[in-house]
């Protein structure tokens, strides 16, 4: 439990100084979106209006140190100011409708991934030697292959050429949003390419990582006298190598399901989903800066949250690292 | 009488290069309640031939001749090499166990002691209630000597001693005919190591299982063994009963072994150690393999391999051990002098 108390004010440490940084980067640049508001007017704005955006966007003369104390006031009220892309829609509105079509998407991919990635890199290790080795080539290659151009090919081959799937947005125009059946079908339709773009992509990862770990493993003493012991095959292999074998590879999927809210931008981009990535690029090219603020905060916290669930599921299958707490 | 017959066991290790015999020709035989100990240097397929009988080589080490053949207690024999896979699951463990080199890698690091103790009598004895189950296991772990409570532990937080003991426990859950033991005690120090062989000598009087003991420590097994085999480059090269063995060793090998360490009683005596390597077992030295490094090698020892015989004329040893010597030395019967 200390371990788990201790790392966990690491990581309110951590997050602490995220935001902090989150706050400062944008002070010490010069200019400030208000004036690249009043410039995309082309300078068509009234001084009141100025002033009343100053005020929107909570720009004001007073020291660092207070802006600082207002800031995590806001922050705690969960006020992350406004958008200039959308304006005035305020951020936090912009990153909550898109958010959910991102963790959705981006996450159930991961874990289909995830799943899939490591069971077959459990059988591909038990089974070396057999035809299941074939395997290793293309997920080499797989491994290589950067997720847009799966996206490219995927939106080619399937999306223009056949046909079978829609290539943009999350769900179909003709669909009104709701807790309707014919909603959801629509959105598991348009999400169909993009997750299989994800797992294809990032299953080869999962694949030669589990594999080579368990590889190792299989040769450890523990496992032979698994096998000695007349245990099942399929005890053998999962209760002994793969479970230790998992270990290691617990920490690379924390950090990809803290991605998961980074997006995968460019997948996202590609196929026009709706999620945080597509909002991001659309936050940089409009060098929306509060948006951007609010999105790179978010995306920091997920990823600590992530790796805390990573120390929480190592304490979980890990005993050894309970020892301290004795 | 015997429980185990290994007879002209070969195994291979396939390469590239051609393949390299780690056991040739071994025929041994273990007699119920024995303790039968495997000497030899590094290399010299102690572990490869412990393996093969529990059926436990993997690619690209493979079984090319020779039968290994069990005999259970009723009398009936079981081909071991010919086991199907199911019947050699429930062959293994219940007839025949093992505790590996190191109890530190031989258990699974993420379960508690009992809970391998637990999936064995599972497995092999699903009638067992999980309460029958749990006492079972608090029983063995006393029986070696660790407290109940130690159940919950994990091998991590058991010392190296405690580990191996725990090691010992599992091989004793469903009562074997046979335990293969590959140097248990070779990780641990020399106070903890007496108290482990003692524990598996009195395990033996108690249950009577046989016990195939393999160390490079001759002087341990001196101590621990009724028997001893010892093995050279993939060969016995002689076998006999530990009294014998230390008393009149006939293959030099042997002697050499016994003349490397130091003796604490008696007289002084030079320390001679055996000069040269091991060989290169993808290319053995044509006869004898220890040629080369044999003090009293002969022109015919480069020529004609030596088998395993007992004694000169077929008659038990001159002190009625029942030994056999792979030597051409004095007509077959090896060396001649006291060690």
């Amino acid at each position: 439990m200390r371990f788990l108390a201790r790392r966990l004010g690491f990581y309110l440490l951590t997050a602490w100084a995220a935001i902090t940084l989150n706050f400062l980067i944008p002070r010490l640049m010069p200019g400030d979106p208000v004036e690249l508001l009043v410039a995309r007017m082309k300078g068509n704005v009234e001084p009141e209006a100025i002033d009343a955006m100053r005020r929107a966007f909570g720009i004001s003369d007073a020291s660092l140190w207070q802006q600082y104390l207002d800031y995590l006031g806001n922050l705690a009220r969960g006020e992350l100011g406004r958008s200039i892309t959308f304006f005035p829609t305020e951020v936090s509105t912009v990153i909550a409708d898109s958010l959910p079509w991102t963790v959705a998407l981006v996450g159930v991919a991961t874990l289909i991934s995830y799943l899939i990635g490591t069971s077959l890199g459990v059988l591909m290790a038990w089974k070396r030697g057999t035809w299941l080795d074939g395997v290793l080539p293309a997920a080499t290659f797989m491994h290589a292959v950067p997720y847009f151009w799966v996206a490219l090919a995927l939106v080619f081959v399937f999306g223009v050429t056949l046909q079978w799937f829609p290539v943009s947005r999350a769900y179909g125009l003709d669909v009104m949003p709701g807790m309707t059946g014919e909603f959801a079908a629509s959105v598991l339709y348009h999400a169909a390419l993009p997750a299989i773009t994800i797992v294809i992509a990032s299953m080869a990862d999962r694949i030669l990582g589990m594999r080579n770990v368990m590889v190792t493993t299989l040769g450890e003493d523990y496992v032979v006298m698994a096998e000695a012991k007349g245990l099942t095959s399929r005890r053998v292999m999962w209760a002994y190598a793969a479970r230790n074998a998992i270990l290691p590879n617990i920490t690379s999927f924390a950090l990809s399901l803290g991605f998961v809210v980074g997006g995968s931008v460019l997948t996202e981009i590609v196929f026009s989903y709706p999620g945080i990535g597509s909002m991001l690029l659309k936050g940089v090219e409009n060098e929306d800066f509060p948006l951007m603020q609010g999105i790179f905060l978010v995306i920091s916290l997920a990823v600590l949250v992530a790796n805390f669930l990573a120390d929480l599921a190592y304490v979980v299958l890990d005993p050894r690292t309970r020892q301290e707490s004795e | 009488m015997n429980v185990l017959e290994i007879r002209d066991l070969g195994v291979d290790y396939l390469s590239q290069t051609g393949a390299v015999h780690a056991v040739a020709d071994v025929s041994l035989d273990l007699r119920r309640g024995e303790i039968l100990g495997l000497a030899g240097e590094s290399g010299s397929g102690k572990s490869t031939l412990a393996n093969a009988v529990a059926r436990l080589l993997r690619p690209p080490a493979a079984i090319t001749s020779g039968s290994v053949v069990y005999h259970r207690q009723d009398g009936t024999a079981v081909d071991v090499l010919a086991l199907k896979r199911d019947e050699l699951r429930a062959f293994r463990w219940k007839e025949l166990a093992v505790v590996f080199q190191s109890a530190m890698n031989s258990l699974n690091p993420v379960s508690t002691v009992g809970a391998q103790i637990d999936d064995v009598l599972r497995i092999h004895a699903p009638k067992m209630s999980r309460k029958d189950r749990a006492e079972r296991a608090v029983e063995l772990l006393q029986r070696v000597g660790i407290s109940a409570d130690r159940r919950r532990s994990y091998p991590h937080e058991l010392s190296g001693g405690m580990r191996q003991r725990a090691a010992i426990a599992i091989a004793l859950a469903l009562n074997p005919e046979v335990i293969i033991m590959d140097e248990p005690t070779t990780a641990l120090d020399v106070v903890v190591q007496r108290d482990i062989l003692h524990e598996i000598r009195a395990l033996r009087e108690e249950y009577g299982f046989a016990v195939v003991f393999i160390t490079h420590d001759l002087s341990l097994l001196m101590e621990i063994s009724d028997r001893i085999a010892i093995m050279y480059a993939g060969r016995v090269v002689e076998t006999g009963t530990a009294e014998a063995l230390h008393r009149t060793p006939r293959h030099p090998y042997t002697l050499g072994l016994l003349r490397s360490f130091p003796r604490l009683h008696g007289p002084r005596e030079e320390l001679l150690g055996i000069p040269g390597t091991p060989p290169d077992l993808r290319s053995l030295p044509p006869g004898c393999a220890f040629h080369p490094r044999c003090g009293r090698a002969m022109e015919e020892c480069s020529t004609r391999l030596p088998l395993l015989t007992r004694g000169a004329d077929g008659a038990d040893g001159a002190d009625g051990s029942d030994g056999e010597v792979a030597c051409l030395l004095n007509g077959g019967r090896g060396v001649e002098e006291a060690s």
